[in-house]
């Protein structure tokens, strides 16, 4: 540091000449600093990055047979609307008559706003939706209320339309 | 940028700046508005090799220092210099250059490259210094980006985060990929390739890991992947939703949001796994939480007052104080590194826009034109927001001073891309 101060005191000395004496400013060589410890060991390149491949997704088991699966909501509400009951009746029934079956209920939003935001706001809708279950008497354990938030839109658009098949939540039946 | 403006000594005032403006460099765009802009004017003189080499340097480091906002280039095609010469710098003065840089890179026998660079300051005359990097053919870019971190920070006194990274996701055809990249977006390397949605990644404090969700196992879960390796655990798949990580400045903890005991709450857990501990007690949604960069709170979003709004609390547990006012629908925030700014997406008349508060005043600025901003993240030395929108009906990553007067669209992967988060300096 010193030393560059010297070095520029110097300059400014003969300032008005525009080139400039460089033999006593050596390049600083970074090189150690750049390459050594890095993962990929001593010449690796440092920015390397290990590429993953996430494993495939088990698949989905049957429920009820002729059944509907899905729920939809109104813009910025969990409520479960009345029409919906007598579906969510069905899929307690089959619940309670097979209690080694699972389900995972995913909520869902329609695309406008955050997206982890949204995660909440679709676990809302499927947290309604395990209540509803939970009161027709589906045992706690057989139910897991999970979200998408608006990451898996089934209808893609940006109108109301395909907003309000997106904001919905559904019951998948685990193997 | 041809324009020609009246040079000062030390700084160019373009202050008849109107019309947005385009670099003319091929692989990004920056674009400048407003007025009383001051920026530095530097020449780069093509690098001695660039021709033979796969990166061209110069052109990297200018595109860099541009894209910061503080530097304004200086044309210097066809001049021959490297680091070993000894410029006549009359010719650089009136061309309007206030500092001029020139270099050289050459393969080694062993097939790295040797890159080096010297830094002139053409009004005082003097010699500013040099580098030499001898890198892998992989590690070029990077090379680039340090030049210019070194020229960024003996002209302005500030740090560079040129040779920072950011992490992003991109969608396309129903995969999902999770990247790191360098600053301006380009030499990005997947960490993570999925068919299920990737969210929310967020760098820990030493630049070595992620954390995200991933929705691979039909539910959201947070995972801390370590990327040079590849190497990931499951840090949070509880039941319910596990979703936005945020690391600790210290490294050792992470906030999440789970919501195990009904609703969406935010925990905090060890970042080698264990018990989460319970941190918010709402009946609402709380969510998004970020570390202050003293490490003593937390922000996040709540709608415990009916709408979300931004709320502050002390890591150690106790009442949150409402930080967001205006509007009805405020989410996404992130706190600048000195801790004085807050940026955040806010809903304004139905659309979404970035907004950064000086959290000592209170005073909020929209700064984009954009209406479907999100995720805003600070560049480690906080001259930078990284966000995504949306531009002409696609997904696009920018990069905005926090006036919002100098906007780069960053290089990526065709398809959607988003949810970016800028990383810390690099040791």
């Amino acid at each position: 540091m010193i030393k560059r101060m010297f070095l520029a005191l110097a300059i400014v000395a003969i300032a008005g000449c525009s080139s400039v004496p460089l033999d006593n400013v050596p390049v600083e060589d970074k090189s150690a600093s750049a390459v050594a410890g890095q993962p990929g060991g001593p010449g690796g390149t440092e920015s390397t990055v290990a590429p993953v491949a996430a494993d495939e997704v088990a698949g989905t088991g049957a429920g009820p047979v002729n059944v509907a699966r899905l729920i939809y909501f109104d813009y910025d509400s969990y409520v479960i609307k009345p029409e919906f009951q007598s579906m969510l009746e069905s899929h307690a029934r089959f619940l309670k008559a097979n209690t080694r079956r699972k389900v995972s209920i995913e909520g869902h939003t329609d695309e406008r706003g955050g997206r982890e935001y949204n995660l909440a706001l679709g676990q809302r809708r499927s947290e309604a939706v395990r209540r509803a279950l939970g009161l027709l008497g589906v045992a706690d354990g057989q139910i897991e209320a999970v979200s998408f938030g608006k990451e898996k839109p089934v209808a893609l658009g940006s109108n109301e339309a395909a907003w309000a098949q997106n904001r919905r939540a559904e019951i998948v039946y685990l193997r | 940028m041809g324009e020609d403006f009246s040079i000062q000594r030390r700084a160019c005032v373009a202050g008849l700046l109107m019309a947005p403006m385009y670099s003319a460099l091929a692989q990004f765009r920056v674009e400048v508005t407003g007025v009383g802009l001051t920026q530095l004017p530097i020449a780069i003189a093509p690098f001695r090799g660039d021709a033979q080499a796969p990166q061209k340097i110069a052109a990297i480091v200018q595109a860099d220092l541009e894209r910061s906002g503080q530097f304004r280039p200086v044309d210097a095609a066809g001049a021959v210099l490297d680091e070993g010469s000894r410029p006549d710098l009359t010719p650089w003065r009136q061309k309007g250059a206030d500092s001029l840089a020139a270099g050289s890179l050459t393969r080694l026998v062993d097939g790295r490259w040797d890159v080096r660079f010297r830094l002139w300051d053409v009004v005082r005359g003097q010699d500013l210094g040099g580098q030499s990097y001898a890198v892998t053919v992989g590690d070029l870019r990077l090379a680039a980006h340090r030049i210019a971190d070194y020229i960024y920070e003996k002209l302005t006194g500030e740090k560079g985060v040129f040779s920072t990274r950011i992490a992003y996701v991109t969608k396309a055809a129903n995969r999902y990929n999770l990247w790191v990249a360098d600053s301006d977006g380009e030499n990005a390397q997947s960490a993570l390739a999925s068919n299920e949605p990737i969210i929310s990644p967020a760098w820990s404090a030493n630049g070595l890991q992620l954390a995200y969700v991933s929705f691979e196992s039909r539910k959201p879960v947070v995972y801390v992947h370590d990327v040079a390796t590849g190497k990931r655990r499951l840090i949070a798949n509880f039941r319910g939703s596990n979703s936005a990580p945020a690391w600790s400045p210290d490294g050792r903890t992470l906030a999440v949001t789970l919501s195990r005991d009904g609703g969406s709450q935010l925990y905090t857990i060890d970042a080698n796994g264990g018990e989460p501990r319970r941190l918010t007690q709402s009946a609402g949604i709380d969510t998004e939480p970020v570390y202050s960069p003293d490490g003593r709170s937390i922000y996040f979003v709540s709608d415990r007052g009916g709408a979300p709004q931004i709320y502050r609390m002390p890591v150690s547990g106790g009442s949150p104080e409402r930080v967001t006012f205006t509007g009805s629908y405020n989410i996404s925030p992130a706190v600048s590194p000195d801790g004085r700014w807050l940026a955040y997406i806010s809903r304004i008349n139905g659309v979404f826009k970035l907004q950064v508060m000086e959290l000592g005043s209170g005073t909020v600025n929209s700064i984009t034109d954009t209406t479907a901003d999100e995720s805003p993240s600070f560049a480690p030395n906080g001259r930078l927001i990284v966000y995504a929108t949306r531009q002409n009906g696609r997904e696009a990553l920018m990069t905005t001073t926090l006036d919002g007067k100098i906007k780069a669209r960053l290089a990526g992967q065709g398809g959607d891309i988003r949810e970016p988060d800028w990383g810390p300096f690099q040791k």
